[in-house]
């Protein structure tokens, strides 16, 4: 299974490479988020890969099982998540701006008005 | 001491909130820096002069070794006091000749700078100090010689004599550092108790090499002379302060500090004398086809520049006479002949001496002082001049026999076109019938015709009373330079010998070629046809080169387009992991240790898979926003399967809020365009492609490594029976790692701030473009 899981890490990362070298801005932020969900599971497959054990701690023990599930990568990757969206969330409404503004989508278009007033 | 280093920095600070002030009669207060910095090393003379130095330590980076060492002795004086004391000249004449300007306050700003960092280079004890105020007097000399900032040539010369001086820096701080680590110790005076050490070490040649490059581009040494004429665009009181008293001794005053250190070898001692030999020769001719008057005292300070750096390679007791005296003849005489010029500037607006004559009859004084500073250039008997010539022929014909014919002829030739460069400066705009423009011209103030005529005075006076000159001034600096007692002795009458002889050679050949001598624009012309083969042209085209290969360099790399530096980034990154896969060696594969693969498994895969290639392949955007959301949930559903049910719901609820977002923001945009070209298209697949592989490969790679349980194992450990809660992860976050979800959460405060003043901000029809 891991294997896998590297395969579409790896072509989450192919996707991802190949939107961010696009002209189009909603692509490169698609883009950058094919790239973080890449991210997160290759920090998920870096730890041991279990099934169905939870990281929680059973009702009448006081450690966490040694077989369960690892909980330190997913502490990283729930952060992530939250964090990429506050990114996300922010992008996309920049980019509605952006478009209400220049009627555009395309970022070499953003960059013109500057070469302009050189 | 470390106070009068600093008056002057104190001085230009002072100007910048006072400067209106100083414009207006205050000026005269300016005036008390050079005044009270000259009396105060005058009262040290008779210190110094019986052999005594004085020392001054004040830590400031005690840890690199850098302290405020300064340190009196007799070489050190004779500097201090042509700097304070031409100071005074120089700040008095520049008080009058640039009354009015309206940088007037700046530039006693810059020259108060500069004085000091002149000071500070050379009370310095401390090597990398020294090197400080080297640094700083070529910056506070870039703005004197780029003061008329409007002009094009006066900003270009600026440039080049900072791009010259400021690589010599370069080199003579690597010098610098590098003699240090060999002597272990930074401190000039203590450098010579390791004199054998040096000399003897390997790398002794490549530190003379890099502190004869800091010397040569300092004090214009061939090839790197070109710097000088060109700084003659500076205001007159400029080139006579900086470019022939003070600032090009600089390398003068390196070469003889580190003399008794590291002279006396052949290596030291050739590579001297060629390169000043070659310079005061080339100098010399040069000074005598130019017809402009800056110019022509330009390039005879180059050929002095040049005696100097011969005799200081000379080395022996009469060269290192020869040379502590030849300083302050030079000086004394060059500042007034260019105080002189700046007059004549001033009053008839040309420089040229085809035009310049007969303005004896309207300027007397000048015309006096003209007359002392061109005899004593000369070195006609009873000037100082005298004395500084009979001692650089004593020199040349105290050498090895072989050497002797060579180097005497080299002397006396420099000499020769150095009289007549003189007389021309000195004498030619004087003498002769009064042209007709010029009889209107009136006396200047007495501000600025007293100091040429003093300093030119000076040169007579000390001529007069060499025995007084020498034994104040020049026997400690030459004691300094030779690191023994020189029993420098100056005399007026040698006697008839070779010496005497030599010397009415000099006058009488010099004079005959003033009398001949007469350049003019063919001349001129003639010098610009060998113009390609100056190291000044070659300079000049391969600092053009180096600008195009920034422009071409620039535009290939920086050219603005997002997915361009993107790209670069990419392709960099590719190729540093994999030259680190390629060095980790092969990749093993444990097939037994891999979880069992299940149907939904496989199944949510290939959905997974397959809404990547439609998300790729798609025209529209809804249809890649939603193939996005799919991936999501693919990926929320593999987090169920594998034991994360917190990542799920997390990534379940993320994905959800922002395919929402997208669709309420994008449902208005048009489909996407075609716009790359097909080849870029296919580049760019290329490029992603690798970088999947690569990254599949650092994964496999990453897997294979033994995983460390001992953080796990502490929060699976400590999660109930420190923080009480039974959900390890959510322990992890809002426990052990509190804080950093707490900024987490002022993170998507900022995020949500944003993104609601972002909807909320409505823009006026004039702000939208």
């Amino acid at each position: 299974m891991e294997l896998l899981l590297i395969l579409v890490i790896g072509m989450l990362y192919a996707g991802g490479i190949y939107f961010i070298l696009r002209r189009s801005m909603v692509k490169l932020l698609l883009g950058i988020m094919l790239l973080g969900s890449a991210t997160n599971i290759l920090i998920f497959v870096l730890g041991a890969i279990v099934k169905g054990k939870p990281p929680i701690i059973g009702s009448m023990q006081d450690v966490l099982d040694k077989a369960s599930a690892d909980p330190v990568p997913q502490a990283l990757i729930l952060t992530a998540i939250v964090i990429s969206f506050a990114l996300t969330a922010f992008a996309i409404v920049l980019l509605k701006r952006v478009y209400a503004l220049l009627e555009t989508d395309d970022l070499d278009d953003l960059n013109t008005p500057e070469e302009e007033d050189i | 001491m470390l106070l009068t280093v600093l008056a002057g920095f104190i001085t230009s600070i002072f100007i910048i909130p006072f400067g209106k002030i100083l414009k207006s009669k205050w000026s005269v207060l300016l005036m008390a820096l050079p005044v009270v910095l000259f009396l105060y090393y005058t009262r040290l003379i008779p210190h110094i002069s019986s052999g005594g130095n004085l020392l001054e330590s004040t830590p400031w980076i005690p840890s690199l070794g850098v302290n405020l060492d300064f340190r009196l002795d007799g070489l050190s004086l004779l500097f201090a006091l042509l700097i304070t004391g031409i100071g005074i000249a120089i700040y008095f004449y520049a008080r009058t000749y640039l009354k009015g300007h309206p940088y007037f306050d700046r530039f006693f700003g810059y020259l108060s700078l500069f004085m000091s960092a002149m000071l500070g280079m050379v009370l310095a004890d401390n090597m990398l100090l020294l090197f400080i105020f080297w640094e700083l007097t070529s910056i506070s000399s870039f703005f004197l010689i780029g003061f008329n900032n409007t002009e094009p040539g006066s900003r270009k010369s600026a440039i080049t004599a900072l791009s010259v001086t400021g690589l010599g820096g370069f080199f003579l701080l690597a010098g610098l550092i590098l003699l240090g680590n060999i002597a272990g110790t930074y401190s000039i005076s203590e450098l010579i108790h390791s004199r054998d050490v040096i000399i003897g070490h390997p790398l002794y040649p490549l530190v003379l090499g890099l502190l004869f490059m800091g010397a040569f581009t300092k004090s214009a040494q061939f090839p790197f002379h070109f710097w000088l004429p060109g700084a003659m665009k500076a205001p007159t009181p400029v080139s006579a302060y900086l470019h022939s008293a003070t600032m090009v001794k600089a390398g003068i005053y390196l070469l003889a500090r580190f003399s008794p250190v590291l002279g006396n070898t052949p290596e030291w001692s050739y590579p001297l004398m060629i390169v000043g030999g070659f310079t005061m020769l080339f100098a010399a001719y040069h000074s005598l086809l130019r017809t402009d008057l800056k110019s022509i005292l330009a390039y005879s300070t180059i050929s002095a520049l040049g005696i100097l750096t011969f005799l200081l390679g000379i080395g022996t007791r009469e060269a290192v006479i020869a040379a502590s005296v030849f300083i302050l003849v030079h000086a004394l005489y060059k500042a007034a002949l260019f105080l002189i010029t700046g007059i004549i500037d001033h009053e008839t607006h040309t420089r040229d001496i085809t035009q310049l004559s007969g303005l004896r009859k309207v300027l007397l004084p000048v015309a006096l002082a003209g007359l002392l500073a061109a005899l004593s250039s000369a070195g006609v008997p009873l000037s100082f001049g005298f004395i500084g010539k009979d001692l650089i022929y004593e020199a040349t014909l105290h050498t090895p026999s072989s050497w002797i014919f060579i180097l005497t002829t080299l002397a006396l030739i420099t000499n020769i076109c150095l009289v007549a460069a003189g007389f021309m400066a000195g004498i030619k705009p004087f003498a002769g019938p009064l042209p007709e423009p010029f009889k209107k011209i009136h006396l200047p103030y007495t501000s600025m015709w007293l100091p040429p005529l003093i300093l030119a005075l000076g040169g007579i006076l000390l001529g007069i009373m060499p025995d007084y000159a020498g034994s104040l001034f020049s026997l400690q600096a030459a004691n300094a330079i030779f690191g023994a007692d020189t029993q420098l002795h100056l005399k007026i009458w040698h006697g008839f010998n070779t010496v005497l002889v030599l010397s009415l050679v000099t006058l009488a050949a010099g004079t005959f070629i003033y009398m001949i001598n007469k350049p003019g624009k063919e001349r001129l012309n003639f010098v610009k046809k060998l113009n390609h083969l100056s190291p000044e042209y070659i300079m000049g085209k391969s600092v053009d080169a180096f600008f195009r290969f920034s422009e071409w360099y620039t535009g290939k790399f920086h050219n603005g387009y997002l997915r361009s530096y993107h790209l670069q980034i990419i392709l960099f990154a590719e190729a540093l992991l994999a030259y680190k896969l390629w060095l980790s060696g092969p990749i093993e594969i444990d097939f037994f240790s891999l979880a069992m693969l299940s149907v939904y498994e496989v199944a949510i895969v290939a959905i997974l898979i397959g809404a990547l290639i439609m998300m790729l392949t798609t025209r529209t955007r809804l249809t890649a926003v939603v193939s996005m959301s799919v991936i999501g949930y693919c990926i929320c559903l593999m987090f169920v399967f594998y034991s994360a049910p917190d990542l799920a719901m997390t990534q379940f609820t993320i994905d959800t809020l922002t395919t929402v977002l997208f669709v309420l923001v994008l449902y208005k945009l048009p489909p996407f365009l075609n716009l790359g070209t097909k080849k870029e298209r296919y580049r760019d697949i290329a490029v992603s492609l690798i970088f999947g592989i690569i990254l599949c490969m650092v994964a496999l790679q990453a897997h294979h490594e033994p995983i460390v349980t001992a953080t796990s194992n502490f929060y699976g450990d400590a999660a109930y029976t420190e923080a009480k809660g039974k959900n390890v992860v959510n322990v992890i976050l809002v426990d052990f790692r509190g804080i950093d979800t707490l900024f987490e959460t002022v993170v998507l405060s900022i995020g949500a701030i944003g993104v609601y003043n972002l909807l909320r901000l409505r823009l006026k029809p004039s702000e939208k473009e």
